[in-house]
Formats: structure tokens, sequence, C-alpha cells
């Protein structure tokens, strides 16, 4: 019998000492690298994050050209935010869209979108096998059709933060679903996991046209995103966190759009969840999305 | 007989107490009778508070109207006005009503309501309110129209004229911005 192989007998005994030196060796390196190597977002203490914070203004205002302020704003206490919105008006302007790309500094080319406005059969109703983001008709609305805006639905249950291999997104104590891109590896999990198409990547290297830059930027929003990272709709957290309407509520035409704090029972939001018909989309993946779609009519 | 004494004493004074305070209760007022487990809620105000909002949208130099019609005498005949304001087409239940049921014939710096109650045009909800109450009571709740401003904080309010062209309220249909790119193109 050769000495190499292993018998059934023998493969279920305790390891020998060259093994489990070398398991110890390797798990003292990780040790030391992860204590003073990069640091999660989430596990950074305030003065490395200060410090990060200052880092990433210098470095994105030398490359744009104009003063920016990154801010690391945590979230507020007994907040829980919420959106709304109101399939009986939207008319699918898409208005929202471009607001939404300024307002985040999203690549222009290639190009990136978080919100998809789809367009539905209004005998159909809410049918996403038949529904269509690349509308373009001479006006719109456009006769028998109605609009579904999609954009992250930051899910309470949300299957990319539960795939996520690397724990580069995760649920903020607020509700938003958070990204550290400089945690995520591109692995792209996330996209798959996602049932709404709301998480979107990189591919190539991101462009924005200097004088188009948004220079009010947070560390989880609306800084520039590197190639090979995954990006998605923040709620705007570089406004929500300071008190402010995201962007594409502000420029709704038609006031389509509406958002607000789920626990403070004067809100819109609990409002629209009280007196109006409210759904969300693909409710049987048990997602639990904090956007609700509602008709005010 | 002390006993006795002392509890009709007791009995007097509560007589003589409840009789004070019915005397000294406001003539008229509704809760003086009531039973004391019903908690007792202020009258609720007939007027709801005024709304802060940006001034209505006049057309340029069209406000203060009296300018002109302060020295002329009103026309109540209904009819297709062809001296002035030829520019503006009523398409808003053309057929039911017309010019004067909403402006004040005698003072058109107003306008006003069914109960012949002037309101001025920074209150022309309240006109509107009348047949679309639903879409007053979601307005008020910030539900019906757009505002900016802070979630947890000062919001603003846009009249409805401000969105809505009285005369002709339905919206006229946008051009949509583009299409998103095909991937792989």
């Amino acid at each position: 019998m050769d000495s190499d192989e292993v018998t059934p007998e023998e493969s279920g005994k305790a390891m020998t000492r060259r093994q489990f030196g070398s398991v110890a060796a390797a798990a003292a390196a990780g040790f030391l690298l992860t204590a003073c190597g990069p640091r999660r977002l989430r596990e950074m203490p305030k003065d490395r994050l200060r410090r990060a914070l200052a880092d990433l203004e210098r470095e994105y205002s030398t490359k744009y050209g104009t003063k920016v302020t990154v801010s690391g704003a945590g979230p507020m206490p007994g907040v829980v935010f919420a959106y709304a919105l109101d399939l009986s008006r939207c008319i699918g302007c898409r208005r929202c869209v471009y607001a939404c790309v300024a307002e985040n500094n999203q690549s222009r080319d290639p190009q990136i979108q978080w919100i998809r406005v789809l367009q539905m059969d209004k005998d159909k109703g809410v049918d996403f096998t038949h529904a269509d983001p690349y509308y373009q008709p001479a006006e719109v609305p456009e006769e028998g059709h109605f609009y579904v805006p999609v954009s992250c639905q930051q899910c309470r249950n949300a299957p990319c933060a539960k795939t996520c291999p690397t724990g580069a997104t995760w649920i903020e104590p607020d509700g938003i679903v958070a990204i550290d891109y400089d945690w995520c590896i591109g692995c792209r999990c996330c996209m798959a996991a996602c049932p709404y198409g709301a998480r979107h990547f990189n591919w190539g290297e991101p462009s924005i046209p200097k004088g188009d830059l948004n220079p009010h930027m947070h560390i989880l929003g609306n800084r520039p995103r590197p190639k090979g990272v995954v990006e998605k709709c923040t709620f705007c957290i570089q406004r929500t966190r300071a008190g402010r309407y995201p962007a594409c509520v502000e420029v709704c035409p038609v006031g389509a759009r509406k958002f607000g704090n789920l626990l403070d029972p004067d809100s819109e939001i609990r409002y629209i969840i009280e007196h109006k018909r409210v759904l969300v989309l693909k409710e049987e993946l048990n997602t639990m999305p904090k956007f609700f779609y509602f008709y005010a009519t | 007989m002390k006993r006795l004494t002392l509890l009709a004493l007791l009995l007097v004074a509560a007589a003589a107490g409840l009789r004070t305070s019915a005397q000294s209760a406001a003539p008229g007022r509704a809760g003086a009778a009531a039973p004391a487990d019903i908690p007792q809620q202020p009258a609720r105000p007939h007027v709801e508070e005024r709304l802060e909002v940006p001034p209505p949208p006049f057309s340029e130099g069209i406000f203060p109207c009296s300018n002109c019609h302060a020295s002329m005498t009103p026309n109540r005949t209904r009819r297709v006005l062809s001296d002035m304001h030829t520019d503006i087409v009523l398409k808003h239940d053309e057929e039911h009503r017309w010019c004067l049921d909403c402006h004040d014939a005698d003072n058109r710096d107003f306008l006003h309501l069914a109960s012949g109650e002037r309101v001025g045009f920074e209150e022309s909800y309240r006109l509107c309110g009348q047949c679309h109450g639903e879409k007053l009571r979601d307005w008020r709740a910030g539900v019906h129209g757009r505002r900016t401003g802070e979630w947890n904080g000062h919001k603003t309010y846009l009249l409805c004229a401000h969105c809505h062209n009285p005369h002709q309220p339905r919206f006229q249909a946008l051009q949509s911005k583009p299409a998103p790119q095909r991937p792989g193109r």
C-alpha cells in the first residue's frame, strides 16, 4: 500500500502537524492583512472616514477641476424612507430619468440610467413581459398606454444584499440599500438577483462631461464611480439625508412622485398607504419593496 | 343622629356646589351638560387655514382687473366675448357655465364661490375645490400636485392654476426625452 494514499479509515482522522501549521500561518497572515489593510466603509472608524472623505474631495476636485464636497452623513434616527409613484399621473416624459442622471453623476458614455420607464398596455395591466422601455412617440402619453418608471425598490428583504459575496451592498438603518464602491468586486451576482433590473454595471470607464458634474456628493451616493462596480438609485442619499427631496420628485412635471418618512404618521407616504389603492411590483417574490405604486384617482 | 346630620350637610353642600357651577357656565355652551367621560373637543373651524402659495400666475399686466373694470358696468348676459379677452377659449364645462360663474361680476379682482362669497385669486383652490373636492383634499395632504422643499420640513404648495389653466385645464401632451440606448449598440 502506497504511503501517499489515504484509506477511507484514515480520511476522517485528525490533520497532521504540517497541515495545522500552514492553516495557522494563513490565518495569522489574513488577520494581519485585514487589521492593517483596506477597511469596509461600514466598519471604518470615524476619524479614518473623515480622512477618506478628504482624500476623495481632493481627488475629485483635481480630476474635474471644480470644488467638490463629499459628505459622509449617516442615517437620521427614527427615519425609514419610502417612495410612492402615482401610476394614474405618470405620462412617460422621462424628465425624472435625466434629472437623476444629472444629480447622481451617472456615466453618459457608456450610458447608465438608474430609472427605466416602462410603457405598458392599459388592457394588459402591469405585465413585464410586454413592457417597452424604448418607446419614443412624437408625444406622450400615448393613447391606450400607461407608464411605470422602475428604479431600485429599496427592498426590506433585498435579494441583492443577501447575494453579495463580499458584503459590499447592505441595507442601511434608514432603509436605503447602499453600495460601498470601493468594496464591490464587480462579480454582478446582485444584478442577477435583483428582480427589477435596477442595478447597473460600469462595463467601461464612466465619463461625465466636465461642466455637468454635480459637486455635492455623498460617499455612498453620487460620487463618480470607478470602472467595474455596480451602481443604483440611492434615493438621492446626498439630498435626503440633508432633508431635501430626491431630484426625481422635484422635477416631475405632473407631481406623480411622492417621498417621505414611513415612520412619520403625518407624511404623504402614510396618507397614500392609508387612503389610496397601493401596489408593489413582483409582490410574489417577497422582496418587500419600500417603493409603492398607487392610483390617486 | 350626628351621622345623619353630617350626611345631610354634605348633600346640601354638594347641591349648592352643582348649582353654582351650572350658573357659572356660559349660556348656550354645548358642553355644559355633557357627561364627564366624553372628552370635549373644540368645534372645528368652518374655514380651514389659508395656505402659503406663490403668487397666482397672471398674464402680463392683466391684474388688477379693476384698472379697466372699475369704470365699466357689469353685463351679466351670457355670451361669447368679442371686445376683449378673446384669447381665452373656455373648455371647462362651457355648456353649463361661463365667465361670471367664477369671476365676481361687481369686483373683477376677486372670484366668487357658489354661495356668493368672494375669494381672492391667491385662494382660488377653494373655488376649484367646490367641484373637485377629492383633489382639494389630496392637495392639502400633499399627494396631489408637485411640491418642492424638504420632506421633513418646509414644503411649498402651488396653486391649482400654476399647473392647470383654469379655462382649459386638460394638459397638453409633452414630448418625451430620448429613449435609452439599446445594449450592445
